[in-house]
């Protein structure tokens, strides 16, 4: 069984306590892992300014090189996970196996993460809007004749990460290339790709003393959250509402992503169907970016019927599958419910499980210590039923009719909108509305994403802040 | 193995037990002597706790002693629980537990606190709990035992002891609320209170405290809110020279708190301490006193296994399904507790805590208990931990 240490600064830390990963299909152990507490976290948190300078010393163009290393090491290297060294494919049946995953979506989740590793410096590009980095190195310098400086907003990035989705990690990476030492919390289930890229950057030559995973429980991740002067934080509103004062935390909650078709598009709906599914279904419907809703001014039965027609192909298939779309529940108890929450929705008046009928299969499928929820296509007579804006783990979308001129105002928070529509008003509207983070104009399902441009907040912003500067003698 | 206790050790500790079983329970139901509680509830036995009960083993004809019978309710008077041998004789104490579980238990108390601890006294070390030094006692105030016990042990060594204002019952409204940033306020302002202390050059040496207290000293040392203050008095000290527990010249530490995992007494002593402080887990409760420790170390895995100051008291590891069953050595069970002592006796009295059976030791040659935590059929319905 691999053992799993913390990294503390960087330097490997065995526990007392372990927790033990079992394989989601066999329940055999496959790893322990090394656990912290959160004093510990405040005793390393209180050498942060060594750690930071380790890091400010090294180049941002240096560190982009070491990057672009690390992405060639994390998918082609053996790297070092505890007492063993794992290949990319080894790493991959790992992840899988610990969180029912499908094969096929650890590797596209964890190419992201590697694309996001080779090509930082578009990501960062993104992320400043084109400034010159060498800023970061100098404190200041003159871009297109302005004085810009900025300074760093805290000594250490934490980030509270979860076990559901690989392709997340996508988005603290760059911390560390913008000269943040990191105190990674990772999921439970799910500790083998932050710990890989730690591995990748080390040998890469990024100072040790500027990385952290630490393998805690919740009180160590409020710790971290308390104790980091900016964080992360993934989870589903329980866990981020608390925090949703501190400006200091960048809360990655439910996504409550959608899709609206506007009067124009409406009965062209057909056309956009694979969009449609695709916006839902992909990645397993695990990501915040999948849709859970579908609102529309019109077609909303022949939109539902088609869309759970066009997802019955997606059925439960083990982890190592290719075909596998929909990811094992580990736990069938959360699977039980989750389903049980569906089906107590159900019973206010006003929403049809259109899936349901077409499947004419329960949505629970449970195989031995498995389990899976198939994509279910719910149709709601009115935007206020309860499930009309729900978001689960598994591909599941209401379908809602609402005028046009109504839509925006009671969308509420989204945090990715495809929008079917060429009315140009109505495109102004959108471009304006505060409750859309991301916005993809025309068929461009939500799941796909650009890196050069932000995702939820932006990094860069978290971790610098603008100052004004001027200096005796000029810049 | 040189600690193991031998089986005339084991034979001899458990012949005190009982003589000790037999003195007390006479005392007890002796209607010269007795407690009226208990003098009441014999009216109902179908035994003479004065002629059946000849040793420990027999304890069990009392049934398990119910916590409820220790909690005030209108109608009741507290001085049911004073030996007539002592009513109006001598100054009577109550105090209270933590008040996690409802209605606190009360328990009066004339000098047992100060025995015990001084039987407890005798088991520090001079060099690190060095005699005619002053304390700093950082947990729980108000209606405890542990409070004003702290303090005479610091006198019984010679020393003085300087307190804090700690009202744990305050920290678990904040959390059965979830006022969480109130709750860490809270525990900041208890911790000023310490550096405060420390700063005021009191040349503290020895301190009891808890293990989160512990914790969250360190952080604030470390993060230099005690070079700060002396700052601030107009006393600074080099910065950097005042950021660890050591650094203070704390020299011993005296702990207690179900909260004492290995893992913890790891990180304290390799990270907090640093090796140079010496720290004694205790575990103990009102009702109880305290049991020490075998000394922890890497060598055992940072174990800690606690022993009874028998036969003042004695605790048992049973099955939680049939209290009469003593679990096998090494298995998990119930804490089972028994005081007997002449100003109270308790009885098999199941308290809040689950661990694993341990064997005699050379020093306590009588059952240990060990890995000790909150009982898992109580924990999720309990607020524990809060000092």
């Amino acid at each position: 069984m691999i053992h799993i240490p913390a990294l503390r600064l960087g330097k490997p830390y065995t526990s007392l306590q372990k927790t033990e990963l079992v394989h989601h299909a066999t329940g055999d152990p496959i790893a322990s892992v090394s656990q912290v507490s959160g004093s510990m976290i405040a005793r390393d948190l209180s050498r942060g300014p060594a750690a930071r300078r380790a890091l400010a010393d090294v180049p941002v163009a240096d560190l982009i090189a070491m990057y672009r290393k690390a992405g060639e090491y994390f998918l082609e290297a053996k790297l070092p996970c505890g007492d063993a060294e794992l290949s990319f494919d080894e790493y991959l049946r790992c992840l899988s196996g610990t969180t029912g995953s499908p094969l096929v979506f650890c590797r596209r989740n964890a190419e992201k993460v590697a694309y996001v590793l080779k090509n930082v410096d578009e990501v960062l590009a993104g992320l400043t809007r084109g400034l010159d980095l060498r800023v970061l190195d100098k404190g200041y310098t003159k871009q297109e004749g302005r004085t810009v400086s900025f300074y760093p907003a805290a000594d250490f990035f934490g980030a509270i990460l979860p076990s559901n989705s690989p392709g997340v990690h996508s988005l603290w990476v760059p911390a560390v290339a913008l000269k943040s030492p990191i105190v990674l919390k990772p999921g439970r289930e799910e500790p083998w790709t932050p710990f890989r890229v730690l591995q990748a950057f080390l040998k890469a030559g990024i100072p040790a003393d500027a990385l952290g995973f630490y393998p805690t429980d919740h009180a160590g991740a409020a710790d971290i959250l308390r104790l980091c002067g900016r964080s992360m934080l993934f989870g589903d509103s329980t866990t981020t509402d608390p925090y949703k004062n501190d400006l200091r935390v960048e809360r990655h909650g439910p996504g409550f992503s959608k899709i609206i078709l506007g009067d124009d598009q409406a009965d062209r709906w057909e056309q956009h169907l694979d969009a449609m599914v695709e916006s839902i279904a992909a990645n397993g419907g695990r990501s915040c970016i999948n849709v859970s809703a579908v609102w529309t001014p019109r077609h909303g039965d022949a939109i539902a019927a088609a869309l759970a027609e066009k997802m019955l192909p997606i059925t439960a298939r083990k982890w190592d599958d290719p075909e596998a779309a929909i990811a094992a529940f580990a736990n069938t108890q959360v699977a039980d419910a989750i389903n049980g929450l569906v089906d107590n929705l159900l019973q206010t008046p006003g929403a049809t499980d259109v899936s349901l009928a077409k499947r004419g299969t329960p949505r629970l499928v449970k195989d031995g210590r498995l389990a899976w929820l198939l994509p279910t296509i719910v149709r709601c007579a009115s935007y206020d039923h309860p499930l009309a804006n729900k978001e689960f783990l598994f591909p599941f979308a209401s379908v809602i009719e609402c005028p046009q001129d109504a839509t925006l105002a009671a969308i509420g928070p989204s945090l990715a909108v495809m929008a079917l529509t060429e009315d140009a008003a109505f495109t102004r509207e959108l471009l304006e509305c505060h409750h859309i983070e991301r916005l993809n104009l025309g068929p461009i399902p939500t799941n796909r994403l650009t890196w050069d441009q932000p995702h939820e907040g932006n990094l860069f912003n978290l971790l610098w802040r603008q100052r004004a500067f001027q200096r005796a003698g000029g810049v | 193995m040189a600690d193991t206790a031998t089986r005339d050790q084991i034979h001899d500790a458990a012949e005190k037990l009982d003589a000790q079983v037999r003195e007390i329970v006479r005392w007890h139901f002796d209607p010269e002597t007795g407690t009226p509680f208990w003098l009441d509830r014999a009216k109902s036995f179908n035994f003479n706790p004065m002629k059946d009960v000849q040793g420990f083993a027999d304890l069990k004809l009392f049934g398990e002693f119910e916590d409820d019978w220790l909690r005030a309710a209108p109608g009741t008077d507290i001085s049911r629980w004073v030996p007539r041998a002592y009513q109006g004789k001598k100054p009577v104490y109550v105090f209270e537990t933590g008040g996690t579980t409802g209605i606190p238990k009360s328990r009066v108390v004339i000098e047992d606190h100060w025995i015990d601890y001084e039987l407890m006294s005798e088991t520090l070390p001079d060099e690190h709990f060095p005699r005619g030094s002053h304390w700093l006692m950082l947990g729980p105030s108000g209606p405890r035992r542990l409070r004003l016990a702290i303090e005479h042990l610091a006198q019984h060594r010679g020393g003085i002891c300087f307190c804090v204002d700690l009202d744990p019952r305050w920290v678990v409204k904040l959390i059965k609320e979830r006022k969480i940033d109130e709750a860490n306020r809270y525990k900041e302002h208890c911790i000023d209170q310490a550096l405060t202390v420390l700063a005021a050059g009191h040349n503290i040496k020895c301190m009891f405290t808890t293990p989160k207290l512990l914790a969250a000293l360190d952080e604030a040392i470390r993060a230099g809110k005690l070079e700060e203050i002396r700052r601030k008095i107009g006393y600074p000290v080099p910065a950097g020279s005042l950021r660890s527990i050591p650094d203070t010249g704390i020299t011993g530490i005296f702990s207690g708190g179900t909260e004492f995992t290995p893992e913890f007494t790891r990180e304290a002593m390799e990270e907090m301490l640093e090796n140079r402080v010496y720290m004694t887990p205790t575990y103990g409760n009102t009702l109880m006193g305290l049991a020490c420790s075998k000394p922890v170390g890497p060598d055992d895995g940072y174990k800690i296994t606690y022993y009874a100051p028998q036969p003042r008291a004695a605790i048992e590891v049973v099955n939680p399904k049939n209290y009469g069953e003593l679990v096998e050595y090494g298995q998990t069970g119930r804490v089972m507790l028994t005081t007997l002592t002449k100003e109270f006796f308790v009885p098999r009295f199941p308290e809040r805590d689950e661990g694993e059976r341990e064997l005699p030791y050379s020093k306590y040659p009588w059952d240990g208990v060990s890995g000790v935590r909150p009982f898992s059929e109580l924990a999720a319905t309990t607020t524990v931990g809060v000092y």
